[in-house]
């Protein structure tokens, strides 16, 4: 490791052991759940052997498939219309001062500061009161909403650092508003786009209390199965489901980590 | 005079409301003319981005009109104007190539992609980087970017041109060749220029006429040397070079001339001054290189008495601060290796020549 030697950090003894530490702490129980989905042993945690076999058994469970799929479909619809919405209300929010900015802006990521629960029960009320029916539909406008100001960020992160000339270039070299958005201001947004409508995916594939309490019967996504999986005891196949989740969202993080640091 | 392509009538143009209202234009009428290099030029904050941007479509007038050809423009967009800009910022598209950003005006027109690049090629030819098309912008230096920008807005041929301080970004060496290049692609395309800055030599340099531009308002507009030699007012006398400004007394007399007399009863006689200008307590400006010093012994009545207070020394000329008493000082600018003037050391008692075409009353 490169050791910056002006970081006032580096003068404090046993940093790195902390450091260390602290790492650990953060990933050894992943590391763990990794190493157990292919113990041979169906006590998951006595060690007798190595095996994919719990891969196969997670992959061929019709249920989990379904849960699965259930995931997928909520995931891509909550991320397709948040994204939108997010786009929009970034430039929206670009195009200059206005009465009770402040507020506004505070608004669209304050849903990231509300306790889930409180958010998972005030939505559950309000389809109750409204009479909607909770199923799939009810969890993905759920989701919706909570993805939101994930996606919203890093697009407007993106148009805060965009010359606000360019999209006047454009329309001064006769590109109506919507040629602009098309030809200039969404090339130059998309890196933004993507990567939010990214973490998007990943916040909704995770998410467990809001599916939960708005989900129904019959839409049970994979958090949801894997908690019900986990009542009758942490099988080996539980960790199988859980590894192939992880790797997933290591890879859209990544992705979406990648896209973000694109330059012009 | 040619044809007048652009013509604001009393434009005016208000930011904000109530406590923090800003004028930052106030009723400004001008005309501008087919083919000419028109530049406003002014202190920091007086209106010339605003009213730049009013004329591109950027900006709405609170009220007044702004004229293409004698057709109202206000309510058309900016995309609907065929006037274009090179932006401060250059503002040149960062995800597309050299040619790309060339082409970007000419496609939004309909133009097909043939005549497009073929024009692009042209342009790029014109500001002399026919090699750059396939570079993108972040590849280009500082300097290669400003032609960049002129050809993108060059391409499709606008009635107007809009410069907002194009050569603010660049360093001393490279402003000076873009001044040079820029009113070469003036006269070469024929296109009327409308330049914005604040640097008063560039402005003298490059420009057609100028208007000088005060809190919102034009002050003057002149050519370069009516502007430089006939100031109207002290800001303009004061704004663009160095001037000396002194109190004086302007009586009428019978043969239709004036008589100007000086603090230390001095008089002048003026053969000319602006119709309508009142008499009594003026103020007049005078340039320090149209001042000329002699020694006492050779000074008579027709000079101004005063001692040397201060002497700098810049190569090409020397500038004297002379005390004329009654707590007046004139600056006087004498040009170097002439051998027309002796030097004169600090303390020295000398006489200032002032040449009554030299003279400038102002209005206050
Ligand atoms: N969008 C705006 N909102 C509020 N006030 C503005 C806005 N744009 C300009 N102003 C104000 O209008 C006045 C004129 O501004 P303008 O940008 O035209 O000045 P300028 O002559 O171009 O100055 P500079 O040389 O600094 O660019 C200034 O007082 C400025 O603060
Ligand atoms: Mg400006």
């Amino acid at each position: 490791m490169k050791v910056d030697v002006s970081n006032p950090l580096w003068r404090f003894r046993g940093i790195t052991s902390t450091a260390m530490f602290f790492f650990a702490y953060l990933y050894l129980p992943i590391v763990i759940l990794l190493a157990l989905s292919f113990n041979e042993n169906k006590l998951a945690t006595i060690w007798t052997g190595f095996t994919t076999d719990w891969y196969v058994t997670a992959l061929s469970n019709d249920d989990m498939l379904r849960a699965a799929k259930n995931s997928i479909i909520v995931a891509v619809s909550a991320t397709i219309l948040a994204t939108i919405a997010a786009t929009f209300a970034a430039m929206g929010m670009a195009r200059g001062r206005f009465r009770g900015e402040v507020g506004v802006s505070a608004m669209l990521v304050l849903p990231l500061l509300v306790p889930e629960i409180v958010t998972a029960i005030a939505t559950l009320l309000f389809f109750v009161a409204l009479g909607i029916k909770l199923g799939l539909i009810t969890v993905i406008i759920a989701h919706t909403v909570f993805c939101i100001p994930f996606a919203y960020l890093p697009i407007r992160a993106r148009l805060e650092g965009m010359d606000p000339a360019l999209a006047e270039a454009a329309n001064d070299l006769y590109a109506n508003e919507w040629q602009a958005f098309r030809r200039v201001t969404m090339p130059l947004l998309w890196p933004g786009i993507l990567s939010g409508a990214m973490l998007s995916f990943i916040i909704s594939l995770d998410d467990f209390v809001i599916s939960y309490f708005v989900g129904g019967a019959g839409a049970t996504t994979l958090p949801i199965y894997i908690f019900g999986m986990i009542r009758i005891g942490i099988t080996p196949e539980v960790n199988a489901v859980s590894a192939m989740m992880l790797i997933v969202s290591i890879v859209f993080v990544s992705v979406s980590f990648l896209i973000d640091r694109i330059r012009y | 005079m040619s044809e007048v392509v652009i013509s604001a009538r009393s434009v005016s143009k208000i930011f904000g409301s109530g406590a923090d209202k800003v004028t930052a234009l106030d009723a400004v009428s001008v005309d501008i003319f087919q083919n000419e290099f028109f530049t406003m030029l002014g202190p920091s904050g007086c209106g010339k981005t605003t009213l730049l941007r009013l004329i591109g479509g950027f900006e709405e007038a609170s009220s007044g009109k702004i004229l293409l050809e004698g057709n109202e423009l206000n309510d058309l967009p900016p995309y609907k104007r065929p006037i274009n800009t090179v932006f401060q910022s250059y503002a040149l598209f960062p995800h597309l190539t050299v040619r790309q950003n060339i082409t970007f005006g000419l496609e939004m027109q309909g133009i097909d992609r043939a005549k497009a690049n073929h024009r692009a090629d042209e342009m790029l030819e014109l500001v002399r980087l026919a090699q750059y098309g396939d570079r993108v912008p972040s590849q280009l230096s500082g300097g290669q970017q400003q032609r960049i920008a002129l050809a993108r807005a060059l391409a499709p041929a606008p009635k107007v041109l809009l410069l907002d301080e194009p050569l603010s970004a660049l360093d001393l060496k490279l402003r000076k060749e873009m001044q040079v290049e820029l009113k070469r692609l003036q006269t070469e395309t024929g296109i009327t220029f409308v330049f914005v800055t604040h640097d008063q030599e560039e402005a003298l340099a490059m420009s057609d006429r100028i208007a000088v531009m005060q809190f919102g308002k034009i002050q003057q507009i002149g050519a370069p040397r009516e502007i430089y030699d006939e100031p109207t007012d002290r800001f303009v006398a004061d704004f663009i070079g160095d001037s000396n400004f002194l109190p004086g007394n302007l009586v009428a007399a019978a043969n239709g001339k004036h008589a100007l007399t000086l603090a230390n009863q001095h008089v002048i006689e003026l053969p000319s001054v602006r119709s309508g200008q009142k008499t009594g307590d003026v103020t007049i400006s005078i340039r320090p290189e149209r001042l000329g010093l002699v020694a006492e012994n050779l000074a008579d009545q027709t000079h101004l008495m005063g001692s040397v207070k201060s002497v700098i020394y810049f190569g090409t000329d020397t500038t004297y601060e002379i005390d004329l008493g009654n707590d007046q000082t004139v600056k006087v600018r004498t040009q170097n290796g002439t051998g027309a003037m002796d030097d004169f050391g600090r303390g020295e008692r000398v006489g200032v020549h002032v040449p009554a075409d030299a003279i400038r009353v102002l209005v206050d």
